[in-house]
Parts: C-alpha cells; sequence; structure tokens
C-alpha cells in the first residue's frame, strides 16, 4: 500500500496531489509538464516535496522529519529513456544492483532478453532496451515500481506486446505500479485506476 | 653536443607527472561536485579556477611569488613552520605546473561529467548503489574518455611551462631547470645546438602525446559516445 501527499511549488503551477495505491496500476495521464514526472520523482526521493507524506507499506519515506535517501526506498524506476548503463552489457546492466544471480536469470528469461546477457545497450532494440530497463528495475525486488513513460519510444507492435508483458509480469509480481503517460488509449489499456493531472493537481479519477 | 646534461629531461617529466596526478586528483574532484551543485558563488569560484588560462604566465607567476614568496601568505607560514622555503626550489617548479594546468584539467572533467544524463546515476541509486559506488562504477568510467583527454593536456600543458615557472622558481642548474627553461637559457647564451636539441625533444613529446590521444579517440570514443545512445 502506497500513500502519496505531496505539495511543491514548480515553475508555472503549484503540485499539490494526494493519493492512495494498493497493489495495483494506477496511470499517472496528462499533459507534457503537468508534474506527472515529479511526482514519480518525489517518491523516487530524487527531488524534495516542500510539504507532504509518503509511506510505503507503513513504511515512512517522507514527512516533516523523515526523508529516507534514493537508496534505501525499495523502489524500481524504469525511466523515460531507460538510462541503462552504457558502458556495461545487459547482464551488469541487471546484476548491478543485486546478489542474487539466479533470480537475474529468472527475470531474463521472463522478459526474454536472456540471449541479449553479453550486448552493450548501443547494440539492441529500442524494445530490447525497454525490456532490460524493466528488469533492470525489478532486479532488486522493489515494493513499488514507477514507470515513466516507458513505451513512447516503441512502435506499435512491440509497444503492445509491451503492455501485456507488463500486466503479466503485474499479475505475478502484485505491487503498486505507478505509470506515467500522456496516451489516452494506453492508460485505459494498462491501469486500474487513471488520474488525470493537470497542472499538478487531479481533476478527474476513474477506474477500470 | 656530446655532454649534454639530461637533468632537464628528467626535471620535466617528474614534474610534470607530480603535477598531472595532483590536478587530476584535484580537478576531478572538484569538476565533479560543482558540475552537479548550484550554489552562490559558483561563476566566481569556477573564474577563479581558470583565471590561469588566460592570463599572461608571467602574471601567474607574479601572484605565485606574491602567495609563496618569503612575506607572503603562504610563503611565510611554509617558512617559519615546516621551514620550507618555496621559491626558487623544485617544489616552485611543480607548483607553476600545478596552477596553469589546472584549468585544462577542471574544464575536460566538467565537460566529461556534464555530457551524460544523470538520468543514468539516478538508476544506479534506485538500485541501492551508494554515491561512492555510483562514481567508481558509473560517472568515472563514463567520464573516463573526456578525463583522458583532460589528462593529457593537462601533462603537455605542465610540461611546457616556461613564464611562471621562471618568476616562482628561477634558473637553477640541477635544480629548476626545466627542458623549456633550458631551450631559453641555451639561446640566450648563444648555444643553439643544446637549444635544437631540445626543442626537439619536446616537439617530439607534445606531437606524440596529441598523436595518441588523436589515435586513442578514434579507437575508443566512437565507441563510448556510440554507446550513450
Amino acid at each position: 500500500m502506497l500513500f502519496v501527499s505531496i505539495k511543491k511549488q514548480l515553475t508555472h503551477f503549484k503540485l499539490d496531489v494526494e493519493f492512495t495505491l494498493k497493489d495495483e496500476i494506477a496511470v499517472l495521464f496528462g499533459k507534457s509538464g503537468s508534474g506527472k514526472t515529479t511526482i514519480l520523482n518525489c517518491i523516487a526521493g530524487l527531488m524534495k516535496p516542500e510539504q507532504g507524506k509518503i509511506y510505503l507499506n507503513k513504511k515512512v519515506l517522507f514527512d516533516n522529519k523523515n526523508n529516507v535517501p534514493i537508496q534505501h526506498r525499495e523502489i524500481g524506476y524504469l525511466f523515460q529513456d531507460y538510462a541503462l548503463f552504457p558502458h556495461m552489457t545487459v547482464w551488469k546492466n541487471i546484476k548491478y544492483g543485486m546478489s542474487n544471480e539466479e533470480f537475474a536469470k529468472h527475470l531474463m528469461n521472463e522478459l526474454k532478453i536472456a540471449q541479449l546477457k553479453d550486448a552493450y545497450p548501443h547494440e539492441i532494440s529500442g524494445g530490447e532496451k525497454q525490456r532490460v530497463a524493466l528488469a533492470r528495475a525489478l532486479a532488486t525486488e522493489p515494493k513499488l515500481l514507477l514507470l515513466d513513460e516507458p513505451f513512447s519510444a516503441l512502435d506499435d507492435s512491440t509497444r503492445a506486446i509491451s503492455h501485456d508483458q507488463l500486466l503479466r509480469l503485474h499479475e505475478l509480481w502484485k505491487i503498486p505500479v505507478i505509470l506515467v503517460t500522456h496516451s489516452r488509449e494506453e492508460a485505459e489499456k494498462l491501469g486500474d485506476r487513471i488520474l488525470e493531472i493537470v497542472q499538478g493537481e487531479f481533476k478527474k479519477e476513474s477506474f477500470h | 653536443m656530446t655532454d649534454i646534461n639530461m637533468s632537464p629531461l628528467w626535471l620535466s617529466f617528474k614534474t610534470a607527472t607530480i603535477a598531472t596526478i595532483i590536478v587530476f586528483i584535484v580537478g576531478v574532484f572538484l569538476a565533479r561536485i560543482i558540475s552537479r551543485h548550484s550554489f552562490p558563488g559558483k561563476s566566481i569560484l569556477e573564474a577563479i579556477f581558470l583565471l590561469p588560462l588566460v592570463l599572461p604566465p608571467t602574471v601567474v607567476g607574479f601572484g605565485l611569488l606574491y602567495i609563496f614568496g618569503k612575506n607572503g601568505f603562504l610563503g611565510r607560514i611554509l617558512l617559519d613552520w615546516f621551514d620550507v622555503q618555496v621559491v626558487f626550489s623544485w617544489y616552485a617548479v611543480i607548483i607553476a605546473a600545478i596552477v596553469v594546468s589546472f584549468p585544462l584539467m577542471y574544464q575536460s572533467a566538467q565537460a566529461a561529467f556534464k555530457q551524460y544524463d544523470p538520468k543514468i546515476e539516478h538508476a544506479a541509486y534506485t538500485m541501492g548503489a551508494s554515491r561512492w559506488k555510483v562514481f567508481w562504477t558509473i560517472s568515472f568510467p563514463i567520464a573516463w574518455p573526456g578525463l583522458l583527454a583532460g589528462l593529457v593536456l593537462t601533462f603537455a600543458r605542465a610540461l611546457g611551462e616556461f613564464g611562471a615557472t621562471l618568476m616562482l622558481a628561477g634558473y637553477i642548474p640541477n635544480v629548476t631547470d626545466t627542458i623549456p627553461l633550458a631551450i631559453y637559457f641555451a639561446v640566450e647564451s648563444g648555444n643553439m645546438e643544446m637549444a635544437k636539441f631540445w626543442v626537439a625533444i619536446i616537439v617530439t613529446l607534445g606531437f606524440g602525446a596529441i598523436l595518441w590521444l588523436n589515435w586513442w579517440n578514434k579507437r575508443n570514443m566512437i565507441r563510448y559516445s556510440k554507446k550513450s545512445d
């Protein structure tokens, strides 16, 4: 269970959101620059809210007294452009934050990237990069998964496959997932809940 | 020509190597911290770091003389507390080399740390890595081509330093006579054969360093930049 309450002044508006999330996929849907990625960054610990509370499974990640460092938040984060380590092979990328090699192999098989083990990020396709980044985000067995427009750079058929893969993985993992997108179609296909954000505030919430 | 004293070669190498090691460590450390942080006075601090690049070496030498001279702020402390006299010593040669070559390393390191997306480091943090681990396993290897370019330029600049060295260290055979100083004083004393010899040595070293850097760039930098796509 994730509880988020964030207040933060951004350049053009004030971000002011509050939501609770069970082991479901919540989609943050809205235009570019509406504050979606800022919410993810605050939850991950990359940015600090001015006010608010963030709890993950009753553990305080942020409040007016605590600000748990990124390293100890147990959150998997898949960045928009994947942010793979360019000088490391796929295997080293995935294994970077973990000690359990068997689990890394299992993840690679699950995401069908085992054959890319020795390839470098510049040698693989966009869809493969996305799967490597997903495997890497899951490798540390996070309690929450943040996905920042992970499908935006993919072609239609690869995107459809990736959508199905995410839904299947979520069935297996059962952790809260927050997905950021500006595609309504994607939001409706993947989200158990859709939180529509406009200028830093939730304007509409729908359930699927 | 048969009885050339080779001490300028040894002294220049020793000085440039020590200066390069110090400049590399300090330059990389400062560039790393300053490139990712904003604070009041950052522009002024960076301007001070880069000042030796635009000032005439004699002005740099004058400034160093002012600081490290017998009545200078640091010069007095070093003399009173440690009985170390900097002016006209080998330490002066190293200090001059450090100060004039530092901006090159700092600029190269700063560019190297800025050329990749900070999200790459953020990703490592979310995977539980400490700052130290992220620096050694992510930031440093990715920035390495740029750092290496800075390293080579720093060494070449330290090797060729003349003006500030002459101001602060003077010309004392076997103590402060680096190759550039040896060339100047050989010409001044009319010993053109000696001057030609040292010119040939320093041109070969400089040319070799640039040639090697270009070769290394072609071989590795392209691979690295592709990897950053």
